[in-house]
């Protein structure tokens, strides 16, 4: 049922004990990879949004999106689109680094508004808050010095306040 | 036992009190009108147990021999009456022998609340004595479960339990309840209500008129429309106006397995079951329609075969209470999310402000299409004056019963197959089967659990010889309570719908599925259990067994020695086109052609 693409839905739940696996398993169950998944709290301390990204169809995450509501700690989901929408992770690499490279680097990570988390004798940790791409991007260019270690946490997203209600949030009213 | 009155239930509701978690339990089952549970005792849940002893109360409980039989029997009462039914069970192997019928709930949405005990609060996560992560393990199979945190919790979970289980598409909850919680003195008081931010219902009361209308315009268009009935149609009690309905549009009416008695086998719209058992003429009638008007069922693949074949000609409208079952394996051209007893009154009253006298023409045609398949291609099977045929038992039945309050309930296999095509089901809840899920073992234990439900009813339980031995010690429990359902075993000495497959798709290699031999005297086996035992080799014989149980009015079982050899007829292989249909060879066939 056509293509395949990369979707990122934004989960509003209750802060339960086990609502991360009620939510996880569902995309497991159903066949989906998760790409990239990330809890948090939010302002009130009885909700958490967790945002998931996946690799599907239009119709698979239309379907996921319904299935999602039928689960009782959703509380509301939507498909955040990129256009629309901040999408930001958190990347932290330590990078060989000498004291003669060094600056080098440092300049690099200047670039991408990356900071310098902690400098050892011979690495730099950097740490950057970017769009997924942006760090991309990044990481690529320190292939050449030799990444030693790199992590990144799931993509969260929000839908900018200038985006028309309606088109960024395909809500669906949806019961369990 | 009867359910207890508004009164008593507000009384329950409106009861306070310090009391510990175990009396808060049967307490909100009393504030839930709760008559009758079914469950088996064990340490993480004596407390509870020891609570219906040492209180004063209404809930009958019923000691049952397998917790599978538990959950069977609740879903047998909760099927017969749309009421919640309700099982109990002890932490570790007390829940996970409550895991199949929670599935079976599950995929057959049937209300259910299941209550288990858990290892103390202490004690999670140590891997103690009997702890099993039951939460955990139910997941995918519940629409919803609680792990009880504090004793407090209790009153709010058990509510919030009851509401989730029945209302929207009804289906289980499981409450678990650590030991510790049930032995806590806290001050009990029952909510009304409970929030639920992310379980919202209200939005579907109402009919959203533009979808209506929508749906009228495209019956008005159609040539050969069908209504396409499901299980949903009984859950929301919308019998009668689906027969209004039907008689309004004046339509062929299929079905599902589980929407059998929905609208009734005896209604001249009706063709019966569509699917790979189901009658040829609701086969060729949902394959040749341009218009399916799908009515709280879920185009399940034992309906629709080969989905890109199934009625490639036919546009969609979906009714249904639940928006993830739109478009799920079918894409709709019009959907309605809503009560059926509110949207289907509404349909009727916009296809009636429409009515059009071509359409009208076009339809008798489309009718007496319909007509002309079904005289032609009807159920039928050869008797040979030597040998008992099972249909030939379903039939006398369905004569014996006729005009009698009957609830028929069965087992999975082929007998399942030629109750479905051979008794006549007029009304809902009055055909009680194990569809989604195919759960061997559901006959027995649900019939009692009906028959609990409807003491006045003559319950019948037509299971296979394989079926009842999964589930059969629950004859003691028949026994204990005088529950006199009729265990009718269609004995064929196999698997016998599994041995259909290899006799038809592997060339007759019957791995492990003779059962020949190795059956129990179910004569003396039922005698042993206190039940009156009767055995059928012929058709003379069945009929008098037949009339001696349904007089009897005690627990039973009769054997009937069938022919061995009997498939079921017609059938759609597996994965093919549901119109192409493998059946025997008759005269007179009505061929269908160039479909
Ligand atoms: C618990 C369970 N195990 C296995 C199956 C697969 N299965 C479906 S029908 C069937 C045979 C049933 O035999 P029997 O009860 O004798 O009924 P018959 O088909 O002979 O009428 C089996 C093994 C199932 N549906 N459920
Ligand atoms: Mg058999």
């Amino acid at each position: 049922m056509g293509a395949t693409n990369h979707h990122t839905l934004s989960a509003l739940v209750e802060n339960r004990p086990g609502v991360l696996s009620r939510v996880a398993g569902l995309f497991t169950r159903r066949g989906f990879n998760i790409d990239s998944l990330a809890v948090g709290p939010t302002e009130r301390p009885d909700r958490s949004v967790i945002t998931i990204r996946v690799d599907c169809t239009r119709h698979s995450v239309e379907q996921v999106v319904k299935q999602l509501y039928k689960l009782v700690d959703v509380i509301d989901v939507h498909e955040v689109l990129p256009e629309s929408a901040i999408e930001r992770e958190l990347l932290l690499v330590k990078v060989q680094a000498d004291a003669e490279r060094r600056s080098e680097v440092m300049k690099l990570a200047e670039l991408f508004d990356a900071r310098v988390a902690d400098v050892g004798q011979t690495s730099l940790l950097l740490e950057c808050v970017e769009h997924p791409d942006r760090l991309a991007a990044l990481e690529e260019l320190l292939v050449p010095y030799g990444i030693l270690e790199a992590i990144r946490t799931g993509r969260v997203a929000m839908t900018r306040s200038s985006a028309p209600e309606g088109e960024s949030k395909t809500r669906l009213r949806v019961m369990g | 036992m009867s359910t207890p009155t508004e009164t008593a239930v507000a009384a329950a509701r409106a009861r306070t009190g310090r009391m510990t978690g175990a009396e808060a339990i049967i307490r909100s089952l009393e504030a839930e009108g709760v008559d009758i549970c079914w469950g088996i005792p064990g340490g993480a849940i004596l407390p509870l147990y020891d609570a219906f002893m040492a209180c004063d109360h209404t809930v009958e409980h019923v000691l049952v021999r397998h917790e599978q039989g538990a959950g069977h029997m609740a879903q047998g009462y909760a099927r017969a009456t749309g009421r919640v039914g309700v099982c109990i069970a002890t932490s570790g192997p007390g829940a996970t022998n409550l895991v199949t019928p929670i599935a079976d709930a599950f995929l057959d949405s049937t209300p259910m609340v299941a209550i288990t005990g858990q290892v103390p609060t202490h004690l999670i996560g140590t891997d103690a004595f009997q702890e099993a992560d039951i939460t955990g393990i139910v997941m995918p199979i519940v629409k919803h479960s609680f792990l009880v945190q504090r004793a407090e919790e209790i009153p709010t979970a058990m509510r919030a339990a009851f509401h989730i289980a029945s209302s929207g598409r009804p289906g289980p909850v499981l409450v678990d309840i650590p030991k510790d919680l049930q032995l806590t003195e806290f001050d009990f008081s029952y909510p009304d209500e409970v929030e639920l931010p992310g379980y919202d219902t209200d939005w579907i009361t109402g009919v959203d008129q533009a979808a209506v209308d929508a749906a009228a315009d495209l019956i008005a268009r159609a040539r050969k429309p069908v209504l396409y009935v499901g299980g949903g149609v009984i859950n929301a009690e919308a019998t009668d106006e689906l027969i209004l309905l039907a008689e309004a549009l004046q339509v062929p009416v299929t079905t599902t397995l589980l929407a059998k008695g929905a609208f009734p086998d005896s209604h001249p719209l009706s063709v019966q079951m569509p699917g790979m058992h189901g009658s040829k003429y609701a086969n060729w009638t949902m394959h040749r329609s341009d218009l399916l008007i799908t009515i709280g069922a879920r185009f399940d693949d034992r309906v629709t075969g080969k989905l890109d074949a199934f009625a490639p000609g036919a546009k969609i409208i979906h009714f249904d209470i639940d928006p993830a079952e739109i478009s799920k394996n079918r894409t709709a051209d019009v959907s309605l999310i809503g009560h059926l007893n509110e949207t289907l009154p509404a349909l009727r009253d916009a296809v009636l402000a429409n009515r059009n006298d071509e359409r009208i023409r076009h339809q008798i045609d489309w009718l007496n299409e319909v007509q002309g398949w079904r005289r032609e291609n009807p159920f039928r099977y050869r008797r040979d004056g030597s040998t008992l045929k099972p249909e030939y038992v379903m039939e006398a039945f369905d004569k014996a019963l006729r005009g009698k309050d009957a609830i028929w309930v069965t087992g999975v296999g082929q007998h399942q197959m030629w109750a479905a095509q051979y008794l006549t089901i007029d009304g809902p809840r009055r055909w009680i089967t194990s569809g989604g899920l195919g759960t061997m073992g559901f006959g027995v234990p649900a019939a009692i659990g009906a028959q609990q439900a409807c003491p006045d009813a003559y319950v019948v339980n037509i299971d296979g010889d394989g079926c009842f031995q999964m589930t059969m010690q629950e004859l003691a429990t028949a026994r204990c309570y005088d529950v006199p359902a009729i265990h009718a075993v269609i004995n064929n000495g196999w698997l016998g719908m599994v041995r259909q497959w290899q006799e038809l798709f592997h060339d007759e290699r019957y791995s492990e599925t003779d059962l020949f031999g190795t059956i129990p005297d179910f004569v003396k086996l039922a005698e042993s259990y206190g039940c009156l035992a009767l055995r059928a080799e012929t058709e003379a014989e069945a009929d008098a067994v037949i009339a001696e149980a349904i007089a009897a009015r005690r627990p039973t079982v009769i054997d009937f020695r069938v022919d061995r050899e009997e498939k079921v007829y017609p059938m759609v292989p597996a994965g093919a086109a549901s119109h192409e249909m493998l059946d025997e060879t008759w005269e007179n066939e009505w061929v269908e052609d160039g479909v």
